[in-house]
């Protein structure tokens, strides 16, 4: 469990959240105080007051309780690596261990696997790439008995290839460890792969929390999120793989299938985007499209400037986002529980 | 050694020789200590202890050996003490020789040592933190390590520095053979006697190549903190 509340004057922060286990993203554009959010949970910036707790109570301005960082098993993996650079890359991750309570430390041969980091525990740090310091620098702060990891960013330094290694590498984290994490990110895909619980901050101050796929399809925070990257996460149910190669998919809002080779059984999360998805007043005959999914609508929001209108959509239960034109709004006559067809143009498995 | 040094020599060089080495042992810890809170920390008079430090490079030698007379001598405010308290006596003693050429290589000795610790990411210390480490463990384990042969660079340069001082040292405790007569205040004696050009000149030799190899050592000793830090 993790709760934060906390004020403070320089940089100008006034933050309060809370969230369960799994992976808590807080995620906003540069400057939006998501750093200093991790920093004082890890106890780096005291702020004027609040109250912040993980596991247990780590500071309390109301009783002066202030645990220094070293006391708070807090680990922190910052933006660059950090590592210690006198010291091996076993060395390194052994660290954290001598300071902890022995029966705090997880099982150091089994992390040393799940991070893939047999090969490189005799070298020293500097031949590493950027990739496999990050991994290194993971694996040393869970090493150090930490009962909430803070992710700063991890991946933002490094390219496309490293960077969906390192999120395949935490996503086997969260499944398999149960460390609770927080995660600043400002990439919408990082947010909806790994995160299930969201925390959007702007200027200091948070503007919605709560869990990721309530946000993902919440029609206000569309133009926060960009037109472009906006779109709804549904859960989903891999259940075969049919003869033409295509997979077929069980979702709440009805069977949607997918170019894709999916495990079958396999749980997972398919992000829509809202500029993805047409409209049609009566269910489109002589389509390529093979996702058509019967909707209603909820709710229009038109965007401040501009022609764009972000429809919030409820398809089986499960709410969509689509981005249509004013034009088309007046043409179809849109409005709050009229019944359309939602055709999915293209899906991409965020899980 | 015997026939090209003569035995005054000797001993000069060898008195030399262990007041360089306590001067550097004895101001070592010192030295880390100011060198660090010069470096890491903002306090009042941050300014003032940096020029107290380096107040010795720039007074000239004499003065500084003539204060140390002042507040070390036998009649010195903390002179007396020391005497009566502590049974130490240091003026015109190979001890106050030790203390002279603390003072005046000190300086040196904090110069190397900051920046070495300059050279240190502090985020690194901050890592450790979040890893468990207390503040003395932080140093011991992250900032000690990287630093040390900026250190060793440090005592080297103060050494060399120490078996050259001359203006605070006659000063202080003057030139008597066998108790305070370093190296350079045998060369001034030599010179001042007919015929002992020779020995001095000699003796000058000694002295260039121990500062010529300190100096090649405390170099060696950067290069590899620089390195170090890097990880490589």
């Amino acid at each position: 469990m993790l709760r934060v509340s906390l004020r403070h004057a320089a940089p100008d922060l006034a933050v309060e959240f809370a969230a369960q286990g799994g992976i808590t993203a807080l995620f906003g554009a540069s400057g939006a105080g998501k750093t200093s959010v991790l920093r004082a949970v890890a106890g780096l910036l005291t702020p004027d007051q609040g109250r912040i707790e993980a596991g247990a109570l780590l500071f309390d301005s109301a009783t002066a309780l202030n645990l220094p960082p070293h006391q708070r098993r807090i680990g922190y993996v910052f933006q660059e690596p950090r590592l210690f650079p006198h010291l091996t890359v076993a060395q390194n991750l052994r660290y954290g261990a001598r300071f902890a309570a022995s029966d705090s430390v997880p099982d150091a041969a089994r992390l040393v696997d799940l991070l893939g980091l047999g090969p490189l525990m005799g070298r020293g740090i500097a031949g590493l790439s950027g990739g496999e310091a990050q991994r290194v620098a993971i694996g040393r702060a869970i090493l150090s008995g930490a009962r909430l990891l803070l992710l700063d960013e991890p991946m933002a330094a490094l390219d496309a290839p490293r960077r969906a290694e390192i999120m395949s590498y935490l996503e086997t984290l969260r499944d398999e460890t149960g460390l609770p994490m927080l995660l600043v990110s400002h990439a919408l895909d990082e947010v909806a792969r790994l995160a299930s619980t969201l925390v959007v901050m702007q200027a200091g101050r948070v503007l919605r929390a709560g869990p990721v796929e309530d946000l993902f399809s919440d029609q206000s925070l569309a133009a926060y999120f960009g037109a472009r990257e906006a779109g709804a996460l549904v859960p989903a149910r891999v259940t075969g793989r049919e003869a033409d190669g295509l997979t077929r998919l069980e979702t709440q809002a009805g069977p949607l299938w997918l170019a894709q080779d999916l495990p079958p059984g396999a749980m997972l999360r398919l992000r829509v985007r809202a500029g993805d998805i047409t409209l049609a007043l009566s269910r489109p005959e002589a389509l390529s499209a093979l996702n058509i999914l019967p909707a209603c609508v909820v709710s229009l929001l038109p965007d401040a400037e501009g022609p764009g209108v972000t429809v919030s959509l409820i398809c089986g239960g499960t709410p969509m986002l689509a981005r249509v034109t004013a034009r088309s709004v007046s043409g179809l006559d849109l409005a709050p529980g009229r019944a359309v067809w939602a055709v999915l143009k293209a899906l991409s498995v965020a899980v | 050694m015997t026939n090209w040094l003569p035995p005054e020599a000797l001993v000069a060089l060898a008195l030399s020789l262990k007041v360089s080495v306590w001067a550097t042992v004895l101001s070592l810890p010192f030295g880390v200590a100011v060198a660090w809170a010069l470096a890491r920390r903002q306090f009042w008079g941050h300014g003032l202890l940096n020029g107290l430090v380096h107040l010795p490079l720039i007074l000239p030698p004499v003065v500084t050996g003539y204060l140390l007379l002042i507040a070390f001598g036998r009649r010195g405010v903390i002179g007396q003490w020391l005497h009566e308290v502590l049974g130490v006596t240091l003026a015109f003693r190979w001890t106050g020789a030790v203390l002279a050429a603390a003072v005046m290589a000190f300086p040196l000795m904090v110069r190397a040592i900051r920046l070495s610790f300059e050279a240190v990411d502090p985020r690194l210390e901050e890592a450790a933190a979040t890893l468990g480490a207390s503040r003395l463990a932080v140093f011991v384990t992250v900032t000690l390590p990287l630093i040390l042969p900026g250190v060793l660079a440090g005592a080297v340069l103060a050494f060399a520095k120490a078996m050259g001082e001359f203006g605070a040292t006659i000063t202080f405790v003057a030139n008597i053979p066998g108790e305070t007569q370093t190296l350079p205040t045998a060369i001034y004696t030599f010179l001042q006697v007919p015929g002992g050009d020779a020995t001095a000149l000699r003796l000058v030799l000694v002295s260039v190549a121990v500062a010529m190899a300190a100096l090649g050592l405390s170099e060696w000793f950067a290069r590899r903190v620089a390195r170090r830090v890097r990880g490589q």
